[in-house]
């Protein structure tokens, strides 16, 4: 007999209160290798408006393709000072902005590469559940061949990908749209 | 790459829709669109590890975050945390958060008119021990109204977020007071529809963890997503 996981519940309008602490939107630190890359974006429900109430948060490979966890056993580096963790909320126009370096591949399913993507949670008032997205990177080959994009109708598989943001070097634009036309794409990986 | 065996998906009708039309909230802002299905791969079955450094030991008693003692009734809340195996999960972040005695929270957008309790910041967090038992000493939080709908009231709540071991165990919940006459008409404990799965959301009143004179206890045990028994690659 197994137990059942908790019921999901809304982190509601005030969860800066909890949350602030652990704040973290810049993971490339002094001696963290890699491409530095700013990826700004708005969280959009489904009139367009902005979410000033949301919260990102993200989890990464560093640039060798190594997750900084116990259960990723690859013979790769691990980098000190290197979580692969960041949680970015909102501003009142409903935009974020975080630092970090652009990951490394790592093992996909089928004995695959995945391309190198970040793993998305967002969390807002309104949400019983957190959604789960990614983000890709612009003119990346392994794109073409990534599994998980390739369970996505090639329609909306943009929605995924971030864009450059032209003139500036290294800075990305990805969006989160809750709902409608241009929906970010959202997975189900479990709960 | 080697073999493991992913986290189990949640046990139908347990887990919230993502819309719920009677929580006003979620009618923009559900996506419209079915969730694509994918694997777990590395990346799912690993995630973010929070250690003693990113834990402030004192953080865990919500009544001594300031100098003065917060208005309202002293209570502990304490459980376990463990995985859908039984497993206890160790050494796993805790992080809470909720309004104070009068049913106010600490943030510039809620304008309840309630008083702010300078005492009581109303947030606090704590690492799961060896067997997965977390405690917090705090008040018992007030009820508030919303705008969800005419004469709307949040039941009393507290507000926990849990990591687990990987990305894919990330829960954000909320833990509510045994006997809270507001639970039946509250849209968010209500949008589930496995009423025993709601029901556990509801803490039990704790005789054992009841100190004399000093506070009422209260259970409250977190089952996050366990490992399957196969592993997904061969």
């Amino acid at each position: 007999m197994s137990l059942q996981a908790t019921t999901s519940q809304t982190v509601g309008p005030y969860f800066s209160i909890g949350l602030t602490r652990l704040k973290q939107d810049n993971l490339a630190g002094p001696g963290v290798s890699g491409e530095r890359l700013t990826i700004e974006g708005r969280v959009l429900d489904g009139d367009g408006q902005p979410v000033p109430d949301a919260l990102i948060e993200i989890w990464q490979a560093n640039s060798h393709g190594k997750y900084a966890h116990p259960e990723d056993d690859q013979k790769k580096p691990l980098e000190e000072g290197f979580t692969g963790y960041g949680r970015i909320p909102t501003d009142d126009n409903g935009r974020f902005r975080f630092i970090t370096i652009k990951p490394g591949a790592v093992p996909g399913p089928q004995g695959k590469p995945q391309a190198p993507h970040i793993a998305v949670s967002v969390f807002a008032r309104g949400l019983l559940r957190r959604l789960v997205t990614r983000i890709y990177f612009p003119d990346e080959a392994a794109n073409a061949n990534d599994f998980v994009l390739g369970l996505v109708e090639p329609e909306r598989r943009g929605t995924l990908i971030a864009r450059k943001i032209a003139g500036q070097a290294g800075a990305l634009e990805w969006d989160v749209i809750l709902q409608g036309l241009s929906e970010t794409v959202f997975f189900d990986c479990g709960l | 790459m080697a073999n493991f065996a992913g986290y189990r998906r949640p046990y139908p009708g347990t887990q919230p829709a993502h819309l719920h039309p009677a929580y006003v909230s979620s009618i923009k802002r559900a996506p419209a669109k079915p969730l694509v299905p994918m694997p777990q791969t590395l990346t799912e079955v690993t995630g973010p590890v929070f250690g003693k450094e990113a834990v402030d030991t004192k953080a865990c008693d919500l009544t001594r975050q300031s100098s003065g003692e917060p208005l309202g009734e002293r209570i502990i809340v304490s459980g376990r945390v463990l995985d859908e195996n039984s497993r206890p999960v160790p050494h796993t972040l805790v992080e809470i958060w909720q309004a104070n005695a009068a049913g106010r929270y600490m943030h510039k957008r809620d304008q309840h008119d309630a008083p702010l309790d300078p005492n009581f910041p109303g947030s606090g967090h704590a690492l799961t021990d060896d067997e997965g038992r977390y405690r917090f000493v705090t008040i018992l939080p007030g009820a508030y109204p919303w705008g969800n709908h005419y004469n709307a009231w949040r039941p009393c709540h507290i507000h926990f977020s849990l990591f687990g071991p990987a990305f894919a165990t990330r829960l954000v919940t909320q833990m509510y007071f045994p006997g809270d006459p507001l639970i039946p008409f509250d849209p968010i404990f209500n949008c589930t529809a496995d009423e025993k799965a709601r029901n556990r959301l509801i803490s039990s009143f704790d005789w054992e963890n009841t100190i004399p004179s000093q506070a009422l206890g209260y259970r409250f045990d977190i089952i996050l997503s366990g490992r399957d028994a196969t592993p997904m690659e061969k």
